[in-house]
């Protein structure tokens, strides 16, 4: 028995595992990774060999360019067990976007999980959180407060539409991250019964094109006509960044919603302009970091990127061993996958 | 009070006045006596609840989560109300029947202060995070969405399909949950009789007139005023019982002792509060000493006693006098001013005039304390309430001065630092926004500055570090140099040199100007 400290070291390149001579999501180019998740400060170009679900390395390629998605990409079978090294390595559903997984590693008898980013609530988008018991796990904290309680998603949806049928005439434009979130939301409004186009923002429609080849049913999807003062009463989907943008003309009277697990704060809501928050996040609220670290019950718990502060206070008080390791890097992508327009 | 707190939220980020319209309108439609009433007096700022202080938040929070984790979570969310109504704990038995608004209004009269931190909790256990922030912000007295007893009115006739006049006009008689007026609006039962409660009477308004509207102007059917620069009253006397009212229907009576005792008739009457010393008008800083006093001492009543300029009646009586054409009602008034003889009243003297450019010429030559500039009004019109636009026209004299409302404060340096002393006011866009039009470090007294770093204080609704958004309740007169085209500001417009002239805390928010009179005499 060799505890997973013992194994699993933090490097200004990002978490390494020695016996296995891998990285888990480095910062930097390495010669061997293994990605979690697209999401770009996961996923960073440049590797030599990538280890990672078939989705994600279709995601990759998609975002980066096949040439940066890593020279040699070996794709992972959901539950499949390779060695590495002298590491059996295994993928787990982290429930986060496509092809999200936890990186499960056992090693001279005991074991690691790097959750990567990830959620406790279900999304129709991809496959579920499943909780792997351990001596190790590493999990994030990107709303590791506890104001943070995510309603129930579709509730928030239910918003969107009660604000459509009072607004009929404006433009719903709807701020969320173009991959994982903006699916999610067509998901979910596919899911209340909203059969009408939903139109893309530029950003988007090339990430949904991936999630359709992948199997993900998202219905049918339209870019924005040109032109001013259209789609009234109809629905937009645009990155966050663009919702103060000069294309707004082409909208009826748009009114600006925006799905982020931050909207759950008014000051980040109004910061962003927004007039219809809707909290829907894509990672654990407090609760559920709480609920899935107790679950997997690690005697060592290691918290990377997020509010460390609240979540080790958390564990000083449940009585677990828990450190933050203030990996550089992470949660570029975070701010923005949850960011409100700013 | 789960719906009660979505329409706050709703209300809370929304922005332009039709978006509010709606959601009101959607909710008075949708909810059920006696609720309803009550979140209407919530909102029209007409409900009298026994109010708790942040202390008794923060006792809360402290009593169900680790003050270490508070700590982090209030640093991060900024608001107090907002951290507790976020941490609390989810409810305990989500079947259990959250309270109704009425129940809570109900069970904060109903206890004593000792016990109120333990029903309060009770309450939040009961709810989810949205309504227990609804919840903290009415009991803490913060509710802070800038919603006026006129837009509710515009609220309610929308809903209902009735003119928003004939809800004001019962409105002053009524008390919170409002039933008869509910029940009236939804067909079950005849009209509320004001009958003989000495209650407002929503008023007639002016709008200000501009060149396109002067050159059209049939001079000849105008009967002209000075415009005082005053406070515009009601006075209201009745069999039983005498008030005087603000423009806003706020009742001042206790302010004024000295009105309410020369109220020696019955009528409704309409006029301007002045302070009068012999026969010259005072400055209106004199008149702002009297108005915030709630109760004034003798010394006071003596150093600035009150007057009122009398310009109309509304009913001599029982008789309701508004339709009658204005010329009738200055007779009438004349007549009654004759036959009673009140102190401290006058009547509001009628100009001579031939012309409009004789008019123009006297209105640019007023330049005397207490004038403003010019009222011109129809005289075949009747009393018409809400600002309806020809029979009455307000024709002020300085053009570059504009009323604004105060949207954003910081806090100063130097000789006033820790006072909010840098202000950002705004004017009303065509769509019911309100858009900044200008910053503004001076012009103010130190009595001033120290009311508007208490308004700050106390009504700042969002932070943005350093920067205090606050309710867009308070009225500022603006004096610039010019105004020119700016591509900066959300607005277009920049002012140049704006200094605060006055605080007109009596001046409701929706009357501030528009940005349409800046943007005409660009
Ligand atoms: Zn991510
Ligand atoms: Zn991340």
């Amino acid at each position: 028995m060799q505890a997973p400290e013992s194994w699993l070291h933090p490097t200004p390149a990002g978490l390494y595992c020695e016996p296995g001579g891998f990285h888990v999501d480095p910062v930097r180019a390495v010669p061997r990774a293994v990605i979690t998740h697209a999401h770009s400060d996961h996923a960073r170009p440049g590797h030599q060999e990538v280890l990672a679900s078939p989705e994600t390395l279709a995601l990759m390629r998609a975002r980066l360019g096949p040439a940066r998605a890593g020279l040699r990409q070996r794709a992972l079978g959901w539950g499949e067990v390779v060695r590495v090294g002298d590491v059996a390595l295994r993928l787990v559903p982290a429930g986060h976007v496509l092809g999200s997984a936890q990186v499960v590693m056992e090693y001279a008898g005991t074991r690691a999980v790097v959750s990567g980013d990830y959620k406790r609530h279900p999304d129709p988008t991809c496959r579920p959180f499943e909780a792997v018991a351990c001596d190790l796990f590493v999990t994030e904290a990107t709303f590791g407060l506890p104001v943070f309680r995510h309603p129930a998603p579709e509730g928030e949806i239910a918003r969107l539409l009660a604000s459509l049928a009072l607004f009929p005439g404006r433009c719903h434009l709807v701020g969320a991250y173009s991959l994982g979130k903006a699916q999610r939301v067509i998901a979910l409004l596919r899911a209340a019964g909203w059969e009408r186009p939903v139109f893309l923002h530029g950003a988007h429609a090339a990430l949904c094109a991936v999630y359709e080849t992948l199997g993900v049913r998202l219905g049918p999807l339209a870019p924005v006509p040109a032109g001013k003062g259209r789609l009234a009463g109809e629905i937009v989907l645009a990155p966050p960044s663009a919702l103060a943008d000069r294309w707004l003309a082409r909208l009826a009277d748009p009114l600006v919603a925006c799905a982020s697990g931050w909207m759950g704060i008014r000051a980040r809501a109004r910061a962003g302009g927004v007039e219809l928050p809707l909290v829907l996040s894509d990672h654990a609220d407090w609760d559920a970091l709480l609920a899935t670290i107790a679950e997997v019950d690690a005697p060592e718990v290691w918290v990377t990127h997020g509010r460390e502060d609240a979540l080790l206070r958390a564990m000083a008080l449940a009585g677990r061993r828990a450190r933050a390791l203030r990996l550089i890097g992470y949660g570029e992508e975070d701010a923005a996958e949850d960011a409100p327009a700013a | 009070m789960i719906a009660f707190g979505r329409l706050l939220e709703r209300l809370a980020f929304t922005p332009s006045r039709n978006g509010r319209l709606a959601h009101l309108a959607t909710y008075f439609r949708a909810t059920a006596d006696p609720d309803r009433g009550f979140a209407l007096a919530a909102l029209a700022g007409t409900l009298a609840l026994r109010s708790a202080k942040p202390g008794l938040l923060r006792g809360l929070a402290a009593a169900r989560t680790d003050p270490e984790l508070f700590a982090l979570s209030y640093e991060f969310v900024g608001d107090l109300a907002e951290t507790v109504a976020l941490l609390w704990p989810a409810p305990s038995d989500p079947a259990a029947a959250p309270p109704r608004l009425a129940e809570i209004i109900a069970g904060l009269g109903a206890t004593p202060p000792a016990e109120l931190p333990a029903l309060l909790a009770g309450w939040l256990d009961r709810f989810d995070p949205g309504t227990r922030l609804a919840l903290l912000k009415l009991v803490t007295g913060g509710l802070r969405v800038g919603i006026s007893a006129r837009l509710a009115h515009l609220a309610l006739a929308a809903a209902f399909g009735v003119a928003p006049e004939a809800i004001a006009e019962v409105w002053h008689a009524l008390e919170p949950p409002y039933l008869p007026l509910f029940a009236w609006l939804e067909g079950t039962a005849p009209r509320p009789d004001p009958a003989d409660t000495p209650h407002f009477r929503p008023p007639m308004l002016a709008h200000p007139l501009e060149a396109a509207d002067a050159a059209a102007l049939d001079w000849s059917a105008y009967r002209a005023e000075w415009k005082w620069d005053g406070i515009r009253v009601q006075l209201v006397a009745t069999r039983t019982g005498r008030r005087l009212f603000s423009r806003g229907a706020e009742d001042i009576s206790a302010a004024f002792p000295e009105i309410l005792a020369a109220m020696e008739f019955a009528a409704v009457l309409d006029g301007e509060l002045l302070i009068r010393r012999g026969t010259e008008i005072a400055p209106f800083a004199t008149l702002q000493r009297r108005l915030n006093r709630k109760s004034p001492g003798a010394k006071l009543l003596a150093e600035a006693p009150a007057h009122v300029r009398l310009y109309d009646i509304l009913f001599d009586g029982s008789e309701d006098l508004r339709p009658l054409p204005f010329d009738a009602r200055r007779a009438r008034l004349e007549a009654l001013l004759a036959r009673e003889r009140p102190a401290a009243m006058d009547l509001s003297p009628l100009i001579a005039f031939q012309d409009g450019s004789e008019l123009a010429a006297l209105r640019a030559g007023a330049r005397a304390a207490g004038i403003e500039g010019l009222m011109l009004k129809h005289g075949a019109s009747p009393y018409l309430a809400g600002r309806a636009r020809g029979p009455w026209w307000k024709w002020k004299r300085d053009p570059l001065a504009i009323d604004a409302v105060l949207m954003y404060a910081e806090r100063g340096h130097g000789r006033r630092s820790g006072f909010y002393s840098d202000f950002t006011f705004g004017l009303w866009r065509a769509d019911g926004e309100l858009v900044p039009v200008g910053k503004s470090y001076s012009g103010y007294t130190d009595a001033e500055l120290r009311l508007l770093d208490r308004f700050v204080r106390t009504h700042t609704t969002a932070r943005f570090g350093p920067v205090h958004e606050v309710e867009k309740s308070l009225v500022l007169e603006i004096g610039f140099d010019s105004a020119q085209r700016s591509t900066r500001h959300k607005s277009g417009v920049a002012l140049r040199f704006p200094r605060i002239l006055r605080l007109r805390p009596d001046k409701p928010a929706a009357e501030a100007d528009r940005l349409d009179a800046l943007t005409a005499i660009l």
